[in-house]
């Protein structure tokens, strides 16, 4: 590696001060450091040593974590392309369908993204910052493999830099980034989004009684005409689909990476046991939304109220949003005690806004935007309330 | 009515090098120096002396304005060979050439049964004239304590937990009449209690179960149990308005031989520690003392970081540099600039970390013992992750709120949130542990300084 550590030395003079591109230093500075770990040391005061740990690190973690969901996300863009159109297909051969459309996809979100990041880095001179990192996968992974690049790109544009560097950058944005872009397209592009768009049909006609529905779509359609979801998920017209167990391998269409509950559940095994991903914010959502399907049991005015709570786990996008979004600690509930409140709440939310309001078959992702509106005051009150027991504490 | 503290936060950071119990034979250095960045809270110090003059242990240096009764005084009789200034003339050290045999300033001698006796003004203006008052430190701010306040209590921490720290049941060997002594001046200041606070842990020392007059207190749990600031919060946590003194084990062995003996006596046990120490130990010096001899042919490797303190709170100084005046210990441990390669990512069971994060796999470790270096594992970044400050800080604060209210200038959240409460060592471990690379104890005493100013 020596040789590498020369290269970059050979041209470390030209982004110094005084050389010729020494407003790009950040770049170049940001380049070297995914090679190697700088060479900095500690100051003379604060601490002379410091922890293994650092944000990159922190952030590759997540990264990983999503790693089951986006190769079993390829494989079932792949497969749900094949049993749509009748064909018989290796294992091999639907991976390589969802590789051909999702690979660009993660390519565009990344390379817009950074582009941004890098100029924003010039423009301010500050270091490039990884937050990107993970808002570059996450981003693909929340999209139908259908999307149009453009819209990719166009979303990737918007959420960088009105979702995040109006705000200072990572660590200061408010909203989560990768939901930024999901939901600019859904209310901007709102016919490449929704409806029938979850499966990749390339330029071959799909078999005969073909439906892209999802079961959000039955629920959607109970809720609103009456009709009963479970036998509507039970004709759907390829059998055994929409059963439970089917679901929870994620075996469905859907967004690429967020069909599989339990690629999201080994995503959450790493996160919880590396401590990156909250487990109390994971929990109080699985909890939330049980507590709002149980009620709606005992409402239980139509059929997707009826539904078991249980179900709304392993439909739709929400076992992906508890592990890898809602657990966004930027913006998320920061306090403890504001975690449990901030998950429960999304639970709650996702399952209101899915039976109650069809017009968004989604609950998640407007769950959590709205959530991370929220979070700061539940901190405040979390905070209000250590302030409070710390004064009566003293007076004592 | 003493009392029991089990602190189930906090993180120890097993370190190569621990002192063990042996006096190492050394030469005295030749020269000691008086820094007046070591007394927090000093603006503009004003000297006594000048370049040239002669000081007995025990003669004055230099004074602060406001306070100008209270001296801070010479560690060593010598020659002033050097008063080093910075930026602004400010004072950066004053340089004494020690004499071989030390000469003492003769201050008044008491016996045990007068101290007993003796007024509490008697007792203040003594310990301001002597120097020794600079033990006495208030909270909050972790400043240099006013003679003219009552206490409501005073607090001592009879251990420490910081890496590699020193044992202070050895420090204090044959010093049990001293600590005795200065146990009894300590309550003619409080009108309540002196607590002793100990560690739960280990035995009891024969010189802290045996000592009148104090409420000993057992403190379990990882660092910073020993930390004085925590132990406060626990036993009896300090409002807005509250005044505590508190010392270290060292300095009230120090007070009690000053009316003992009569004299300022700053010799101490040193411990020298770190991983590119050959035989750790304790050295036997003065407050000030030039670091070279006392490491001398003792130190392994070229490129080292000599700190004086502990590798959380002390300070980097070079081989030539000077013990600070509160130090008990010299860490010696690797510069670390190099670069790594993948060095963010790749696996590894030799990082020292508090977290889990992909690849850190040191918590499968044990009790290992590392070997660290100062590089900073990464770059400063925005804080972004949340809840670990709080695992690491075994009080009822929220150090993210606290730090954001001290960047924010909010003196009422700064209040509400704690601050009187903190000094730098509490939160030095939250610093360690930080991914983001925040440096969190200057924050804090920015924070202070607003908050003592304002």
């Amino acid at each position: 590696m020596k040789f590498l550590q020369r290269k970059f030395d050979q041209i470390k003079p030209l982004f110094e001060k005084g050389g010729k591109y020494e407003k790009f230093y950040p770049i170049y500075e940001g380049h070297r450091t995914i090679f190697f770990a700088p060479d900095m040391t500690t100051d003379r005061k604060g601490t002379q040593i410091k922890d293994g740990a650092d944000l990159k690190r922190v952030m590759m973690t997540v990264i990983i974590a999503m790693i089951p969901c986006l190769i079993f996300g390829m494989w079932n863009v792949g497969h749900q392309h094949y049993i749509a159109t009748g064909l018989e297909a290796t294992l091999l051969e639907k991976l390589w369908i969802g590789i051909l459309k999702v690979v660009p996809i993660i390519a565009v979100s990344y390379a817009v993204g950074l582009s941004i990041e890098f100029t924003f880095c010039v423009i301010y001179q500050r270091p490039v910052e990884e937050g990107f990192l993970v808002s570059g996968m996450l981003i693909p992974l929340i999209m139908p493999a259908t999307i149009p690049l453009w819209q990719v790109a166009l979303a990737t544009v918007f959420a960088v830099i009105i979702g995040k560097e109006v705000f200072g950058g990572t660590g200061m944005n408010i909203l989560n980034v990768a939901l930024t872009a999901r939901v600019f397209l859904y209310f901007a592009y709102p016919t490449d989004i929704s409806g029938d768009v979850w499966t990749y049909l390339g330029d071959k006609t799909p078999v005969d009684g073909f439906s892209g529905a999802t079961i959000l779509a039955y629920g959607a359609e109970a809720a609103s005409n009456g009709t009963n979801m479970m036998q509507l998920a039970s004709s759907h017209w390829y059998a055994g689909m929409f059963d439970f167990w089917n679901m929870f391998i994620g075996i469905i269409p859907g967004s690429i990476g967020e069909t599989s509950t339990l690629m999201c559940l080994l995503g959450a095994i790493v996160l919880i046991a590396t401590g990156v991903g909250s487990w109390k914010i994971i929990l109080s959502v699985i909890l939330g939304t049980l507590f709002m399907g149980a009620i709606f049991n005992l409402a239980g005015t139509n059929s997707f109220m009826q539904m078991p709570p249980h179900y709304h786990l392993v439909i739709g996008g929400l076992a992906f949003g508890a592990v890898y979004m809602a657990t966004d600690p930027v913006s998320a509930s920061h306090t403890e005690l504001g975690k449990w409140i901030y998950g429960f709440l999304i639970g709650v939310i996702t399952v209101l806004i899915r039976v109650i309001n069809p017009a968004y078959p989604e609950g998640i992702m407007l769950a959590i935007l709205f959530m991370n509106v929220f979070a700061p005051l539940i901190d405040f009150y979390v905070v209000e309330a250590n302030k409070k027991r710390r004064l009566k504490r003293a007076t004592v | 009515m003493s009392r029991t503290i089990k602190l189930k936060k906090g993180f120890d950071i097993n370190l190569v090098g621990k002192p063990k119990k042996q006096v190492l034979k050394t030469n005295q250095p030749e020269t000691f120096a008086i820094k007046p960045s070591d007394f927090v809270g000093l603006s503009r110090p004003k000297l006594i002396v000048k370049e040239g003059d002669n000081v007995k242990a025990g003669s004055p240096l230099f004074f602060e304005r406001g306070i100008e009764d209270i001296l801070f005084t010479a560690p060593v009789s010598g020659e002033i060979v050097e008063i080093r200034r910075g930026e602004k003339r400010r004072v950066l050290e004053v340089k004494i050439l020690a004499d071989k045999e030390i000469e003492f300033e003769k201050f008044d001698k008491y016996s045990i049964s007068d101290i007993s006796s003796m007024s509490k003004e008697a007792a203040i203006s003594q310990l301001k004239k002597s120097g020794a008052w600079t033990n006495f430190i208030r909270r909050p701010f972790g400043i240099i304590a006013n003679p003219e306040e009552s206490p409501k209590a005073v607090f001592i921490s009879g251990f420490d937990t910081h890496p590699l720290a020193p044992d202070f049941a050895y420090l204090l060997r044959d010093q049990d009449q001293n600590f005795q002594a200065g146990i009894d001046i300590l309550n003619k200041f409080t009108p309540g209690t002196v607590h002793l606070n100990i560690n739960g842990n280990g035995e009891i020392p024969q010189i802290f179960s045996q000592v009148n007059g104090v409420q000993l207190n057992k403190v379990y749990g990882s660092h910073p149990a020993g930390n004085v600031g925590v132990q406060i919060h626990h036993l009896a946590p300090i409002a807005k308005g509250d005044v505590v003194w508190t010392l270290s084990p060292v300095g009230v062995a120090q007070v009690g031989k000053l009316f003992l003996e009569g004299v300022y006596d700053t010799s101490k046990l040193v411990a020298v520690t770190g991983s590119q120490i050959k035989k750790t130990g304790y050295v036997r010096t003065y407050a000030g003392a030039c670091l070279n001899k006392l490491l001398e042919a003792n130190v392994e490797g070229d490129d080292n970081r000599f700190i004086s303190g502990n590798v959380l709170t002390g300070e980097g100084v070079r081989l030539e540099g000077y013990l600070g005046y509160y130090h008990n210990q010299i860490s010696v441990i690797p510069e670390g600039k190099q670069e790594e390669f993948l060095g963010w990512i790749l696996p590894t069971t030799s990082k020292l970390s508090f977290h889990k994060a992909f690849g850190l796999f040191s918590f499968l470790n044990g009790k290992k013992e590392y070997k660290v270096d100062t590089n900073t594992h990464g770059e400063y970044r925005n804080f972004v992750v949340t809840g670990s400050f709080e695992n690491v800080l075994p009080m009822d604060i929220l150090p993210t709120y606290l730090f954001k209210a001290i960047m924010a200038g909010d003196y009422d959240d700064m209040e509400a949130l704690g601050i009187y409460e903190l000094i730098e060592e509490d939160v030095a471990l939250c610093e360690f542990i930080d991914v983001s690379k925040n440096p969190l104890q200057e924050i804090l005493r920015e924070g202070i300084d607003l908050i003592k100013e304002g």
